[in-house]
């Protein structure tokens, strides 16, 4: 028997509404009691006023590179980065190499990830073979062996006859299918937000519209399917019209949102970087301003980090060659605290889209603080100041689009199962 | 200035300091022994990616001119073929000990990215579809030969804005200088938010053309036919082409300036681009002087 107390936090647990100064005790990997102690004496009491205590983050969509990119991130340090941004749960997307087509891959996943996982990791299979949008995958014998959803991410499904059919597919299977909407003729080859920014500096622009019509359409799919469609890192401000539309309807949709697009504009783009360079791209302050409102009328489920690692030689080349994407784990928490001081969201809201609704959007464990639960938990400080600076991120890849900029919050612990996954160093405490 | 990237990155005085000490430089090109020794030790490295005539060697004479030794690197035979990364590559060139590293690139940025990895002064000779500060400086020298100043002067600039690095550094330097820009071409060519760098977008020639102090003609690349942005060639020069006849929308004695290689019969008509109004040669002449006072105020020459 293992008894640790945490006391004095402020417990954040969307899935009951608390939201209250009090006791958790953990007892064996699970969460014994909420509120009040519970019989037994403790063999660790962690006092953690000041702090905030909230069901360990869920993240449904990021990129671990293994197997087939461990130059960039494998399981063990992915998971390790996300443990330090307060993530319990990663979902990886199928676009390893070999691609996450097939059992074996998914299975060989799940076993690097009982060897050297510092979170859970779940594991999205491609939505069709190789990710080339033709023919669906083996997705009943994917799910079979612990697919959760379904997606082909970056490698969009131009033809919306397929589209259809994996969608039809998946329901039947009861599982998501995760859609990267962004019409690859209409983005052509546009690296950055199309519009006075992009003109500015010369940069090949994609209209927000490449997205706002994958969109369109994919409601519509999901509308005649039936089927549970997730739109991935929403960007644009019509997009949450056309989703708050949608699900007012009765479509089965739901939505994530990356904290990279709700602090950060194509303005960014004008300093050259490529760590400002991902897909779907920075957008407009309107943009940025419509997904902060859709995140907090719920419109938008999730924040999700679409956590992307590419090695520094990589990103350290001409803007168009640079490969799309940022690491996330460990800046997505501060980042998104911003909504909280800017009283766009309370807490309780904000856990709720980093940790509740991930979990129940892909029908998974985790996200609560109900006692008998999975002891997976985060104890953060929502004031702590840190710089983030590349040997202070995890991640075996830096490609960070916060690097040098000073942010306001951090996770101190995460438990998941009751073991600590994640304790920010002595020196960093200072 | 540490660097030449950009247009947008100076100020007027900056752009004023440039084109009066081009003055002296031309008088320089005149003389019969056209070779000073003010840069003489220099090094200048002539990066060019992307193919080019008429700036590379310009900017080799430029340094020649100024008795500095100029070396040419192309993408060809260079050790980017090896998979060297650019920036590898500045930082070797760098490490050379070279004095200026002229570049030029397909991308934007480029310039850029690698003045934030070398200590050498880096100008851009052209990024993508970003900024050719060079041709914009000598562009308003050589109106500033013609006109005086360009305070309150109507400039339109016509053709493919969007993918135009010309029409970018032009816009920034002649709305600096105090001129009235308008942009031309059709919508398929005009980039979103042009706006926004404080020009006037007109969708035909003859809005354009109105009361005109100057035109600059850009060059159509047949190649952008590919991206479907215009019908054929035979339509672009119907509609935006410049002819005798459609030069006369523009005030009588209006000037003409194309940043080159011309499509003789596309976007200009040779009857125009060989006469009067046209100032094409003018350029290729005042673009030598350009760059050597570039080299020179960048090589320490104002101390």
């Amino acid at each position: 028997m293992s008894r640790v107390r945490i006391q004095g936090a402020r417990v954040l647990d969307p899935a009951s509404g608390r939201d209250e100064v009090g006791v958790v005790d953990l007892v064996d990997g699970r969460i014994e009691s909420v509120g009040r102690e519970s019989a037994g004496v403790p063999d660790e009491v962690i006092e953690a006023q000041g702090l905030w205590l909230a069901p360990g983050f869920v993240d449904l969509h990021a990129h671990l590179r293994e197997p087939g990119q461990e130059y960039k991130e494998d399981i063990e340090s992915g998971t390790r980065a996300a443990a330090a941004g307060g993530y319990t749960t990663v979902c990886c997307m199928a676009n390893t190499d070999p691609v996450n087509d097939t059992p074996a891959v998914t299975e060989y996943i799940q076993r690097r990830a009982r060897e050297s996982a510092a979170v859970r990791v779940r594991v999205i299979a491609a939505a069709t073979q190789g990710l080339r949008g033709e023919i669906m995958s083996e997705m009943a014998g994917l799910a079979a062996a612990g697919a959760i959803a379904f997606s082909d991410d970056g490698a969009v499904i131009m033809n919306a006859a397929v589209m259809r059919r994996v969608l039809e597919y998946a329901r039947g299977i009861g599982r998501p299918v995760i859609a990267h909407c962004e019409d690859l003729h209409l983005r052509g080859s546009g690296v950055v937000h199309e519009g006075a920014h992009a003109t500015c500096c010369g940069l090949p622009g994609s209209p927000a519209e490449a997205e706002t019509a994958m969109v369109a359409r994919d409601l519509e799919l999901a509308r005649l399917t039936g089927a549970h469609l997730h739109v991935a890192h929403v960007s644009a401000a019509r997009s949450v019209e056309l989703i708050r539309d949608a699900k007012a309807a009765g479509v089965r949709v739901t939505t994530e949102v990356t904290p990279h697009h709700l602090a950060l504009t194509d303005e960014t783009v004008r300093s050259f970087d490529t760590n400002y360079k991902m897909a779907p791209p920075l957008r407009s302050a309107r943009d940025r301003e419509a997904l902060r409102e859709g995140l907090a009328d719920g419109t938008l489920d999730c924040i999700a980090t679409d956590h992307a690692p590419h090695a520094l030689y990589e990103k350290d080349v001409e803007f168009t060659a640079a490969p799309f994407g940022v690491v996330g784990f460990e800046t997505a928490l501060p980042v998104a605290l911003e909504l909280c001081r800017e009283e766009r969201m309370t807490p309780l809201e904000l856990v709720d889209r980093l940790s509740t609704r991930p979990a129940r959007v892909l029908g998974i464990p985790g996200g609560t603080l109900e006692p008998g639960a999975a002891a997976d938990l985060v104890l953060l400080d929502p004031e702590r100041v840190w710089k983030v600076e590349q040997p202070r991120l995890s991640s075996r890849s830096k490609n960070s689009a916060f690097l040098g900029r000073e942010l306001r919050g951090r996770a101190l612990r995460t438990w998941v199962g009751g073991r600590l996954a994640f304790a920010l160093g002595e020196g960093e405490l200072a | 200035m540490r660097h030449l990237l950009g247009i947008e990155e100076m100020t007027r005085a900056e752009i004023e300091r440039v084109l009066d000490a081009s003055e002296a430089m031309l008088e320089i090109s005149q003389r019969e022994i056209k070779r000073v020794p003010t840069l003489r030790g220099r090094t200048v490295i002539n990066v060019f990616l992307e193919s080019s005539t008429r700036t590379r060697v310009s900017f080799e004479i430029a340094a020649k001119r100024l008795s500095a030794d100029a070396i040419n690197v192309s993408r060809q035979g260079s050790s980017l073929s090896k998979a060297e990364t650019l920036a590898d590559m500045a930082r070797n060139l760098a490490a050379m000990s070279a004095d200026v590293l002229v570049v030029r690139d397909s991308v934007a940025g480029v310039p850029h990215m690698l003045a934030e990895r070398v200590r050498v002064p880096v100008v851009n000779a052209g990024d993508g579809c970003h900024e050719h500060p060079t041709q914009a400086l000598l562009d308003a020298f050589t109106l500033r030969q013609s006109l005086g100043s360009l305070e309150n002067r109507v400039i339109a600039i016509v053709g493919d804005i969007s993918h135009s690095r010309v029409a970018r550094s032009d816009i920034h330097c002649f709305t600096k200088l105090g001129a009235e820009v308008r942009v031309a071409g059709p919508p398929t060519m005009m980039p979103a938010g042009i706006e926004a760098l404080g020009v006037k977008p007109c969708f035909s020639l003859e809005q354009a053309l109105a009361g005109a102090d100057v035109i600059v003609m850009l060059r159509i690349q047949q190649e952008r036919l590919d991206g479907a942005l215009f019908p054929s060639v035979r339509e672009y020069s119907r509609t935006f082409g410049l002819t005798q006849r459609t030069l006369a929308l523009a005030k009588s004695e209006a000037i003409v300036l194309h940043p080159g290689p011309i499509n003789r019969g596309v976007e200009i008509a040779s009857d125009v681009a060989d006469a009067e109004p046209s100032r094409i040669l003018e350029q290729v002449t005042n673009g030598v002087a350009v760059r050597m006072a570039v080299l020179y105020l960048l090589t320490g020459g104002e101390s």
